[in-house]
């Protein structure tokens, strides 16, 4: 009897993992054993045509200190505090915009289903090349921006704002902040879930607009705000495509836009170092691992999930 | 009063609305108007309308570089796109049926694996990949791009599909099981039907995600006929100067026409999409 119990218990088990077994070689070959193929080669020095020679620490060691006989790299530095300065500027503006348009977009209007698919646009298209090579046109010295700054406000000697190291890595972050359609989308489901008596109750109470706005809407979708956050910030910070096509494929001028993603490709491809690649790698999934772990102790004391739940 | 109010203030909200998304859009529009234009005219015109209409660009761009032109692009871009839906359509339903339905040994370990790999930067697994494939003698190929998503590696989509399948109501597939109908005959038969808005999404998603996917294609596409479009578009804009402003123009307009179709014309499936986690973008 008993044997027969197992028996059963194993043809189910057997059935259901059959269902699996392509999502399962696929992590297994696919992720998992890369993931520990790349954790070894960021220890050896390989570049592709020779097998890997161990270095042990070597790879981190220079991009983080240096060592006897290699010097730290400080293109490798530069491109971290050019990413977490795109990231930090761009995921918040980003945000906000996406509220406040979010807000708008929760009007009831005739129209209202043409406008958020007219505001959804920019991000639908955005990620794409044909955008990037266009941004490149619009900043240009001689582009869209300065051609109308010249001729509707009569300005002169603009920049170029591409070309400029001083401005570059902006015109990327209002490329990626035009970009608000995902976050403005959940924030709209999220407002349409406050119930309409909080917004009653508190009008009777004599609550503003603006009391309201920081006593109801914003606690209400504290845990949205807080999700959209950590997946943004994720996404920039391994964000490669706009940087490439916009610099070039340099990440210039003066490394102005030498993206974390676009120096791994450099280093990895460009150099053949891909033992250092790998290293570049694995600390990207370390900080960005650290920086979500970091958001969820912080939020535990901004973000209310309800006194029901 | 009150009425006449409200309208007003109806009204320019609405003038609102119109003019910030119309700045916005600006930028698209002008590059719409600007692809018309002949290309003397691209640099010194603000405007959208062109003053003077040509087709021209559209003409010189089509014939691309050298011997590949942009009929080439766009058929190998919606060959791998085309394959990638499918292909993610197929197995990541197959992954979710799983997870949201059957039971097995270590269902929970292998659920929350697969949600780690959702937030799994793809840089860790991108170099041994390449000396995979490389390996292999897949490098010039479209597989590279294509076989990992018969692996269900997009976990993105296994969760959306999971989502989905838990919603639906459970007393139909355990009515069918009683009634001796296999495993994969509740997947093919019940499943899979109901499933179909997620799986549009799903199919949206992947072929949007794959059409834009240019790093992959930077890595593994090496000679001109095997190029994407974004390839192309890159190509372009390497090798040619200022005078080929005009059709490069002219080009990546006609490259965003896939995204814009299907955008207007399966909207509702964008939101779930978006709604179920907001990753991309």
């Amino acid at each position: 009897m008993l044997d027969l119990h197992r028996k059963k218990i194993w043809k189910e088990n057997l059935g259901s993992y059959a269902f699996l077994i392509p999502w399962l070689v696929g992590f297994l070959g696919l992720t998992l054993y890369p993931m520990l193929y790349s954790l070894y080669l960021s220890f050896t020095k390989f570049n592709i045509r020779t097998p890997p020679e161990w270095i042990g620490l070597r790879n981190y060691l220079v991009m983080f200190v240096g060592t006897d006989s290699l010097p730290k790299d400080e293109r490798f530095l530069n491109s971290v505090m050019v990413t977490v300065k795109f990231v930090f500027i761009s995921v918040p503006l980003k945000l906000v915009f996406a509220l406040a348009v979010a807000m708008l977009m929760n009007k009831k209007l005739k129209l209202i289903g043409l406008y958020r698919a007219l505001y959804y646009i920019p991000t639908l298209l955005g990620g794409s090349v044909a955008i990037a090579v266009l941004w490149r046109r619009l900043f240009a010295g001689d582009g869209l921006l300065n051609m109308i700054l010249g001729s509707v406000f009569g300005m002169q000697n603009l920049p170029a704002w591409i070309s400029n190291p001083k401005y570059s890595l902006y015109t990327l972050i209002l490329l990626a902040v035009w970009q608000f359609g995902s976050p403005m989308i959940i924030f709209l489901a999220g407002l349409q879930q406050i119930p309409r008596e909080y917004y009653e109750a508190s009008s009777v109470d004599g609550a503003g607009r603006v009391r309201q706005f920081f006593a109801i809407t914003l606690p209400s979708l504290s845990p949205i705000i807080f999700f959209n956050f950590v997946m943004q910030m994720i996404s920039a910070f391994q964000s490669f495509t706009q940087a490439f096509i916009v610099s070039g494929g340099s990440g210039g001028p003066l490394d102005s836009t030498m993206f974390y993603s676009l120096y791994l490709y450099i280093k990895g491809f460009g150099f053949s170092e891909m033992g250092y690649a790998a290293a570049m790698a694995w600390v990207l999934l370390i900080i960005i691992a650290g920086l979500t772990a970091l958001s969820f102790k912080v939020s535990g004391n901004l973000v209310s999930y309800g006194s029901g739940e | 009063m009150q009425a006449k109010k409200t309208l007003a203030s109806r009204l320019l909200l609405n003038a609102f609305i119109i003019a910030l998304g119309l700045g916005m859009l600006y930028p698209i529009l002008w590059l719409i108007g600007a692809s018309f234009k002949p290309s003397n005219m691209i640099f010194t015109d603000a405007g959208i309308w062109p003053k003077v209409f040509t087709a021209q660009n559209y003409r010189e761009g089509w014939k691309g570089i050298g011997i590949v032109g942009f009929d080439t692009f766009f058929k190998n871009s919606f060959i791998i796109c085309l394959l990638s839906a499918f292909a993610n359509a197929v197995f990541c339903s197959l992954t979710a049926y799983a997870f949201a339905r059957l039971k097995f040994v270590g269902k929970k370990f292998w659920f929350a694996v697969m949600m780690v790999t959702l937030m799994l930067p793809s840089h860790v697994t991108t170099i041994p990949r390449y000396i995979m494939f490389r390996n292999f003698g897949w490098i010039n190929t479209f597989l590279p791009i294509i076989i990992p998503k018969f692996f269900a590696t997009d976990a993105f989509f296994i969760f959306l599909l999971v989502q989905f399948i838990r919603g639906l109501p459970r007393d139909i597939d355990e009515s069918a099981l009683i009634d001796g109908c296999s495993k994969f005959g509740i997947y093919t038969r019940i499943i899979l039907p109901l499933t179909v808005p997620a799986l549009i999404t799903t199919l949206l998603f992947s072929f949007l995600w794959t059409w834009d996917d240019f790093f992959n294609q930077l890595l593994y596409l090496t000679s001109p006929n095997r190029y994407t479009v974004p390839m192309g578009l890159r190509l372009f804009l390497d090798s040619s100067g200022m005078s080929s402003w005009g059709p490069m123009f002219a080009m990546s307009v006609l490259s965003l026409i896939p995204a814009f179709t299907l955008f207007f014309s399966l909207q509702k499936y964008f939101v779930r999409g978006i709604a179920t986690t907001g990753i991309k973008g």
